[in-house]
Order: C-alpha cells, then sequence, then structure tokens
C-alpha cells in the first residue's frame, strides 16, 4: 500500500502511467497540462524511460504510434487545440488498432480559445474525433486520486481490446491539488504475437497497417473492430450513481461538472427535491443502459456541462427521449457554481412535478 | 554456384510499380544492404504514403505503414523503445519534403539513429502526376500545366543540402539509378546508411534520384536520360555530410 501524498491532477496521471509500466512519452508544450510533460522529463530519464519533447503535437502521436506498433505502452497528453492536432495520427491508431494513451487536459474553445477549463472536446473525445469509422475508450476523472485510477484503468483497457484509450480531464483537474495514492500496478501478460518487434528470422513478418485497398475487407474490419466496441459496451462502462435510490429528477454530470453538481443535489435534498445524479466515468461506452433504468423513475433530467450542450444528446439517445431533459452550462472557460446547478434543478423540478 | 538471386530481405509478392520505374531497384539495394549486414531479423521498415505505400508487402522484415509524412516520427518512436533494432523509412519527395518536412529535419537535428532512404522523382507519383516540393522549375505536371512557374510554385528544395546545414546528422549523400555506375555507388550509400545505424552513429539520409516515366509522360529510356540532362545537374549527386570524413578534417 503507498501512501497518500499531495499532487497536482496533472503530476498524478504522469507518475500514475510510469507506475503502471508507461515508459515512453511524447509531448508538446501546451496550458494547462505542461505539468505532465515536465514531470516525465524529470522522471523518464532516471528510471531508463523516454521523454522527448516532440516538434508538433503531429510529430508527438506519430511516435506514439511507433512505440505503440511495437507493443509497448506508451502516452502522449495534449490540450485541445492540440488534440485537435493529433486527430490524424489517433486515426490511424485506431485503424491499426493499436494500444495507446492520449490525455486531453481541456480547455475552452473552438480555436486557439482560452486557457480556462472546458468540456467542450466531448464531441471529439467520444464520437470518433479523426476521420473513419472508430472510437477510443474515454474516461473522464473527477478526483485527482481518478486522475491515478483511471490513468492505470485506460492503459489496461486500451491493452485488452488493442485500441486508444483517452483520458478526457478539464483544466481544473490538471491543476488542482489534492491528497492522492498512487496505486501500485501489478504487470500483466498481454499478447504481443502482432506486434513489430523483429521478426529474428523465426517467423513471417508482422505488418502494422491501416490501409486496405480493397473494400469488402476494409468494411469486414471495420465489422470486427465494432463487434470489439459492442463487448466493450457490454462490459466497460463505468458510472456513479449518487442519491438515486428515490430521486425523482437525475442530474447528469461529469468530471468537474459532476463535483459542483454534487454540491447543488445536496442543496436541493434539503430544499425537498428528490434529486441524484448519475456520473459517467466512461463516456465511452457511455452508460446508456444505467439511464435508460434511471428514465423508468425519474420527471426528468438535468445535464451539467462546461459545453454548450454536448453530452445531452448521448442522454436523450440513451433514454429514449422518453423524459424532458435540460441543460444546465457554461462554456468558453467559464465554471458552473453549484447555485446555478441548483437553480436548474428548481427550475426543472417545477415544470416536470 | 549461385550467380544472381533475389536478396532474403524481399518477399515473394510481385511489385506494383509502373514498368520502367525505380523503385525496384531501389527496394532491392536496401534488402541487399540489409542482407549483407544480416541485418534482417531486427530491421524494422517504415513506409510512406506515395507509391511506395505497399513497401510493407515488399520487405520480408517487420513493417508499419505510417501516415503521410510522419515516417520519421513514427521511426522515432520505434527506435526510442527498441535501441537495438535497426529502423529504416523509405519516403518520396512529397512525403518527405512536402507534408513531412517538420518530421524529416526534426529527425535529423536529433540526430536520431534511423536510416531515411529519400525517393526524389520529382513529382507525386501515386496520385497521377502533381507537383512535388522538388519538381523542376518549368516542369510541367498535373497541377502545373504550364510548367512550373517559380514567381507562384516557390523553387524546388534540394533537401540534401538543407539538411546538411544542421549539425546533428550523421551522413547525407545524394546518388542517383540511371546507370550502372550510379546503382553501383547507391548501393555503397545506402550500405554505409545502414551500417552507421549499426555502429550507432546516427541519422543517415540517401536521397536517390529516381524517375517517373508514366507521370513525366516518356518512355523508360528517355526518362533516365532526363534524370542525367535535367535531374542531376539541379541535384548534384555526392556526399553532403559525412561526419565521419569531417572529423578528419577537424
Amino acid at each position: 500500500m503507498s501512501e497518500k501524498v499531495l499532487m497536482k491532477g496533472n503530476e498524478a496521471i504522469a507518475e500514475a502511467a510510469i507506475k503502471a509500466g508507461c515508459m515512453h512519452y511524447f509531448g508538446y508544450p501546451i496550458t494547462p497540462q505542461t505539468e505532465i510533460a515536465a514531470y516525465m522529463a524529470k522522471r523518464m530519464p532516471k528510471i531508463g524511460g523516454t521523454f522527448l519533447q516532440a516538434e508538433s503535437e503531429v510529430s508527438a502521436i506519430n511516435m506514439v504510434y511507433g512505440v505503440a506498433s511495437a507493443g509497448y505502452r506508451v502516452m502522449t497528453s495534449s490540450s485541445s487545440p492540440g488534440v485537435s492536432l493529433k486527430q490524424e495520427g489517433i486515426s490511424y491508431i485506431a485503424g491499426a488498432d493499436l494500444p495507446a494513451l492520449i490525455v486531453n487536459v481541456q480547455r475552452g474553445g473552438p480555436g486557439l480559445g482560452g486557457i480556462q477549463p472546458s468540456q467542450s472536446d466531448y464531441f471529439q473525445a467520444t464520437k470518433g474525433g479523426g476521420h473513419g469509422d472508430y472510437h477510443l475508450i474515454v474516461l473522464a476523472p473527477a478526483s485527482v486520486q481518478e486522475m491515478a485510477d483511471l490513468t492505470v484503468k485506460a492503459f489496461d483497457l486500451a491493452d485488452k481490446y488493442r485500441m486508444p484509450a483517452m483520458l478526457l480531464a478539464d483544466g481544473t483537474m490538471g491543476q488542482m491539488m489534492e491528497p492522492v495514492e498512487i496505486p501500485e500496478v501489478e504487470a500483466r501478460a498481454v499478447d504481443h504475437s502482432w506486434a513489430v518487434r523483429g521478426t529474428n528470422c523465426e517467423r513471417e513478418h508482422n505488418i502494422v497497417n491501416s490501409l486496405y485497398l480493397k473494400p469488402e475487407i476494409l468494411e469486414q474490419t471495420n465489422f470486427e473492430r465494432f463487434e470489439r466496441y459492442r463487448q466493450i459496451e457490454e462490459n466497460e462502462c463505468m458510472y456513479e450513481s449518487f442519491m438515486m435510490e428515490d430521486a425523482e429528477y437525475c442530474v447528469v454530470a461529469f468530471g468537474i461538472a459532476a463535483r459542483v453538481s454534487k454540491n447543488a443535489v445536496v442543496a436541493a435534498r434539503k430544499a425537498g427535491i428528490k434529486v441524484g445524479l448519475i456520473r459517467p466515468i466512461t463516456l465511452w461506452p457511455f452508460p446508456k443502459k444505467a439511464l435508460a433504468k434511471a428514465a423508468q423513475k425519474v420527471k426528468g433530467f438535468l445535464s451539467v456541462e462546461l459545453s454548450m450542450g454536448q453530452m445531452i444528446e448521448d442522454v436523450r439517445l440513451a433514454i429514449d427521449c422518453k423524459k424532458p431533459v435540460q441543460l444546465c452550462n457554461r462554456t468558453g472557460g467559464m465554471i458552473v457554481t453549484p447555485e446555478e446547478v441548483l437553480s436548474s434543478i428548481e427550475k426543472l423540478a417545477k415544470e416536470n412535478a | 554456384m549461385v550467380v544472381f538471386e533475389k536478396p532474403k530481405s524481399l518477399t515473394d509478392t510481385p511489385l506494383h510499380y509502373c514498368p520502367g520505374c525505380t523503385h525496384g531497384i531501389i527496394h532491392r539495394l536496401v534488402a541487399e544492404a540489409i542482407d549483407e549486414l544480416g541485418i534482417e531479423g531486427k530491421t524494422i521498415g517504415v513506409a510512406p504514403v506515395g507509391c511506395a505505400v505497399m513497401a510493407y508487402d515488399y520487405f520480408a522484415c517487420d513493417m508499419v505503414e505510417a501516415a503521410h509524412g510522419r515516417a520519421p516520427a513514427v521511426a522515432t518512436g520505434l527506435k526510442r523503445c527498441m535501441p537495438e533494432n535497426i529502423i529504416f523509412t523509405y519516403q518520396g519527395d512529397g512525403d518527405l519534403a512536402s507534408i513531412g518536412m517538420a518530421e524529416t529535419v526534426h529527425a535529423a537535428t536529433r540526430n536520431e539513429n534511423i536510416t531515411i532512404i529519400f525517393v526524389n522523382n520529382a513529382i507525386y507519383g501515386m496520385t497521377g502526376g502533381q507537383m512535388a516540393p522538388t519538381s523542376l522549375p518549368g516542369q510541367v505536371t498535373q497541377t502545373s500545366p504550364y510548367g512550373r512557374d517559380v514567381s507562384v510554385a516557390g523553387y524546388p528544395i534540394k533537401v540534401s543540402e538543407m539538411l546538411s546545414t544542421l549539425d546533428a546528422p550523421q551522413y547525407i549523400e545524394r546518388v542517383a539509378v540511371n546507370n550502372v555506375k550510379n546503382v553501383k555507388n547507391a548501393k555503397k550509400a545506402i550500405l554505409k546508411a545502414f551500417k552507421n545505424q549499426v555502429e550507432g552513429k546516427g541519422f543517415s539520409l540517401i536521397e536517390v534520384v529516381s524517375s517517373c516515366p508514366t507521370n513525366w509522360g516518356m518512355s523508360p529510356s528517355q526518362a533516365l536520360q532526363w534524370v542525367e540532362e535535367k535531374m542531376i545537374p539541379y541535384y548534384p549527386l555526392g556526399v553532403y555530410k559525412d561526419k565521419d570524413a569531417k572529423g578528419k578534417e577537424d
């Protein structure tokens, strides 16, 4: 059992990644995630790992692609505009069925946007982001402890399903300090028979590739990948349920928005409104079943987001539009307050009594 | 007695290249170098986007297909996690000198211990003959139908000259494969570029001046003549940087 230490969220990601056996990091400076690169720059040379400041995010993700091709644990991190630049590489990593971790400590957008926290890359993260038919496993931490735990989880899932995973955090999570216990991770045996590490003149060559010029083969490859995605949706959904037992209204929020919303839920309960919260921890796969089940009991949903309303679409899809879904949001780097969430809960309850 | 045989480092897959294309010769030279150094089992090649996109089917070593221009970054990742393996990229002029110039320059300036085979045929072949960063002034292509106008499209990039201004790279040489003598020189250069990596010396890039009869609209022999008369005068052959040789001067 390791001890609790006070750490920034960004640093917790970096240390947890190392504990998870990630010995290779490639990045490019961008606020508010640069602490991850700085931490890796300090630590990696001391443990015989790789820290390399790439010439661009485009190069960094392709260096990740190179290490991932050899089947070693590897990661990159960036923030929103930088993650946009990585999308080409992420699509290739998904298309070549390679495991890797991409961390996005989100800031406000679009364009150069701002440097304050945001959740407005939800669409980009959960719907694919780059070109082609694919998904990432997307994990959304809501504490510094989860920054560490979900980093380890992301590596495990990426290896298990041979696909890229994304940790979708935000500037608040990256910058804030909390006590954290960096998990001890046991090395797991993973099949690397597909990886390129040299044939040693003992086998046919391995090829890491996403090019299929015959459409019937590309289609089949995509069918097979989506069958794997179906299994992930079946087996890997994670969410937290808070005060939902007798709830008549359900707040849905992830990351920092969920932290704020919890305060509002407690305050609303004190004011006599029976409200609970479902916090998706995996944004893809989205906890559709948990929401559908809640929709059988509650009178309405409130999606709380630091964007113009992106996850709300998945909430509506999950419940098949059977109950009203309202939005409580701030965007552009502004953070929703407990008071704003509370008044949105009151409005939801009043309009759907 | 075996007089001639296919290098072990090439598979039996038939090459898809056009008649008269020199990719086949260059593939063979790379495979011979790998065979001669006995490194087939630990070599990993990175294929480009362009005519050589399916090089992963032709080389018998482990292969990775990179995104357009990103091969030096992919090779960097491979080399950093497996320093004992031999990593090479095989890239064309659009891939290396246009969309991938940043990756090329920065891999060079890190003296990344990799080998780059850069095939310069002054045109985009795979997409059907568009202007390349290395197309000659006045050269007619699909996207420079009146000839490359340098006032609009700028001048060709001389990759070997440019990279040799950097302090870091170990070895940069420009060769050609338009006649037997040049092919023999190209072989020597490619062998040295791999040997440098085996010896841990760092970044080696061989620019191979090549032909594209199909998209130049010439017969194979006319194309080789055009290499001699037009390409080589603009892209002079020779060693542009060799730290071993420079060491003697210092």
